[in-house]
């Protein structure tokens, strides 16, 4: 029972790494630009959440209507000067300057707020309660609220991307961008929609995250963006719903090496990523390696 | 790389290859007081003074290292620290077992030089901002691994042994010829590497891959070995660390902070010359030492320099002093004299005028 429990909540958790890795897996795709302060952004997320409730008091859940368009907006404006500036240059500096970003979200973080743990408390509502399967499992109403969130962004993405206007736009310009701009698109726009939209589930990725544990400043590196990533490569760079498996398949690794010793969680995780990069570097979900 | 061979001896006296525009051998004679001066410095300064200094030659050395690999391979690693962490490890282990520490800092290097094979194995398939994070779980992984085994002090380290009834000052000035002697073996090995056949291969892939590919340049050995040296750079400097710091923490030497400084120190120096990381490493050392009261400041003005270099002056620093002065302390490209040029400021100086960095220098033909 307690290893049904494990697989279960690794399940769950498998949701919110995958809400971790969307934005990533959206900005490589359409960009080609691995953002590596894309952890950094999501606790940005969190605290930008934590402010907006002390100032105005709403309910941690209502805080997303308010966090998300801001860091949309910030992702566009974003993408439409820095990394725009550095993919003009070469894929080399949009490395350089989202690690130099990352480190100095970190260390404004710790310089401005500090280096204490905070979360976003739900307060007393049906979300922080959790029901139970026998006697040994019992599952957080928060985290299937996590999970379910997760799989309505991929599914809202999906649709986004194949049926929408700006989502064939999204896909002309990833697919050939010289041949979108022929069309009349303006690529740079774009990007920008779609450095926005990966903001906003980065923020949503960070609330998330605030809800379900603790963060501080480093968390944003040495938890989310490599869970994210790992759970990209996990499932297979490029497929959405490779994504949510990438994430169950960490979640379930790191709870089973958890209940075996609860020291073993985040190395379990990452053994089976070095495991699936030695024996299936295109992930579990795709069919033929690409370079 | 027998064209240029083959250049100087057909050119008639109208061209002229040569490594550099000035004579080498003064460099090489100023290199060599520069470290004659350095090694003496325990005699003249304060012990104050060479503690600062044995942090400088950490951060050139590892620079060095991650500027052979960004810069020249094209690898970008946010690992790096993986080996700084294994080398302050093995140190640690080897001083555990009696050895002096002194005597285990060049078997520390070289274990590290072996522990990047299987790691370049791992991550070998990867390209550029994957290839970053892979190397980043890396990291993360082995410090994980390193961190179950109490018998090196798990999650909290250990103090390093093997120096009871040294004398302090005695310490100290050794600590600060090892890490001269370690920064000066980084320099001259990336020289040396850099001017022969392994610096035309990696110039070669900078440019264009595919056509390195087409003309039978072994790309892959190429950035293993880079790979491997850089391994064996960046553990030497954190076993130099483990030394100055008298004692291994995991979560201080495994810190992703010390790629961070690395990136910052090349980027900000000029990515792609050697002469970068040296001029990136006195701006690091001036700048932490003045903000370092006040926190996390330096690493944020850091960045935002970064950031800034990388974008608008992508040359860096040392980009700034070539553009104006025409110097090359270490020249490991070539520089073509053409009639019209003669020495000076002409023709064709910026090659085809792309991408700015690395040793690409005038009208180089090859």
């Amino acid at each position: 029972m307690a290893w049904a429990n494990a697989i279960i909540q690794g399940i769950l958790t498998g949701g919110l790494y995958a809400l971790f890795a969307c934005g990533l897996s959206l900005m490589f795709g359409v960009m080609k630009v691995v953002n590596l302060a894309h952890g950094d952004l999501a606790i940005l997320g969190g605290y930008i959440a934590l402010g907006v409730i002390a100032v105005t008091h709403v309910p941690v859940l209502w805080s997303v209507l308010i966090v998300v368009p801001i860091m949309a907006v910030l992702g566009y404006v974003m993408q439409r000067t820095m990394i725009q500036a550095a993919l003009d240059r070469s894929i080399l500096t949009t490395l350089l300057v989202t690690f130099g970003l990352s480190v100095v979200i970190e260390n404004g973080l710790l310089q401005f707020v500090n280096a204490d743990s905070h979360s976003l408390g739900v307060g007393n509502s049906i979300i922080t309660k959790s029901f139970s399967i026998g006697s040994q499992i019992q599952i957080a109403y928060l985290l299937v609220l996590i999970f379910t969130v997760a799989v309505v962004v991929l599914l809202g993405l999906q649709y986004f991307l194949s049926a929408s206007r700006y989502g064939r736009m999204i896909r002309a310009v990833a697919d050939d961008r010289e041949a979108a701009q022929l069309s009349g698109v303006d690529y740079r726009h774009v990007f920008g929609i779609a450095a926005a939209i990966a903001f906003g589930t980065v923020a949503l990725a960070g609330i998330a995250y605030g809800m379900y544990s603790q963060f501080a400043p480093t968390t944003g590196t040495d938890t989310i963006l490599l869970f994210a990533f790992a759970a990209v490569v996990i499932g297979g760079l490029g497929s959405l719903w490779g994504t949510l498996l990438g994430g169950v398949v960490l979640g379930v690794a790191q709870q089973i090496g958890a209940q075996i010793n609860i020291s073993y969680e985040v190395l379990a995780g990452y053994l089976v990523l070095l495991a699936v990069l030695v024996f299936r570097p295109q992930g579990l979900t795709a069919r033929k390696a690409e370079s | 790389m027998s064209v240029v061979t083959d250049t100087q001896v057909r050119s008639e006296e109208r061209f002229r290859v040569t490594r550099s525009r000035r004579n080498v051998a003064w460099t090489g004679l100023g290199a060599l007081v520069v470290v004659i001066v350095l090694a003496l410095f325990p005699y003249i300064v304060y012990s104050g003074t060479t503690t600062i200094m044995v942090q400088a030659f950490i951060v050139l050395t590892m620079s060095s290292m991650w500027n052979l690999l960004a810069g020249y391979a094209g690898l970008v690693s946010v690992g790096q620290q993986a080996f700084v962490g294994l080398g302050a490890y093995f140190v640690l282990i080897l001083a555990i077992n009696g050895t002096s520490p002194f005597a285990a800092l060049p078997v520390a290097a070289a274990a590290c030089g072996v522990a990047s094979l299987p790691l370049w194995w791992l991550v070998s398939r990867l390209r550029s901002g994957y290839f970053a994070i892979a190397t980043w779980v890396l990291a993360a992984t082995v410090m994980l691994i390193i961190e179950r085994f109490s018998s090196i002090g798990g999650g909290t380290g250990l103090p390093l042994p093997g120096f009871s009834g040294w004398d302090p000052t005695l310490l100290t000035a050794y600590t600060y010829w090892a890490g001269l002697a370690v920064t000066v073996l980084a320099l001259a090995g990336t020289y040396f590497l850099l001017r022969g056949r392994l610096g035309l291969v990696l110039t070669a892939i900078r440019d264009d891959e595919g056509a390195a590919r087409s003309s039978g340049a072994r790309v892959g050995l190429a950035r293993m070995l880079v790979f491997v040296v850089a391994g064996i750079g960046c553990g030497a400097a954190g076993a130099v660390l483990a030394i100055s710091q008298l004692q291994v923490q995991p979560a201080a030497v495994f810190s992703v902070q010390w790629t961070a400084i690395m990136a910052f120190v090349v980027i900000i120096g000029g990515l792609g010359t050697i002469e970068g990381p040296i001029l990136g490493t006195i701006v690091y050392m001036v700048l932490q030492q003045t903000l370092q009261s006040y926190n996390a400041w330096y690493l944020i003005v850091l960045g935002l320099v970064a950031i800034l270099i990388a974008l608008f002056a992508r040359r860096g620093l040392w980009g700034l002093v070539d553009d104006h002065l025409h110097i090359r302390l270490f020249p490991v490209g070539y520089w073509l004299w053409t009639p019209e040029s003669a020495g000076r400021r002409g023709a064709g100086r910026r090659g085809s005028g792309r991408r700015g960095i690395g040793p690409r220098r005038a009208g180089r033909h090859n």
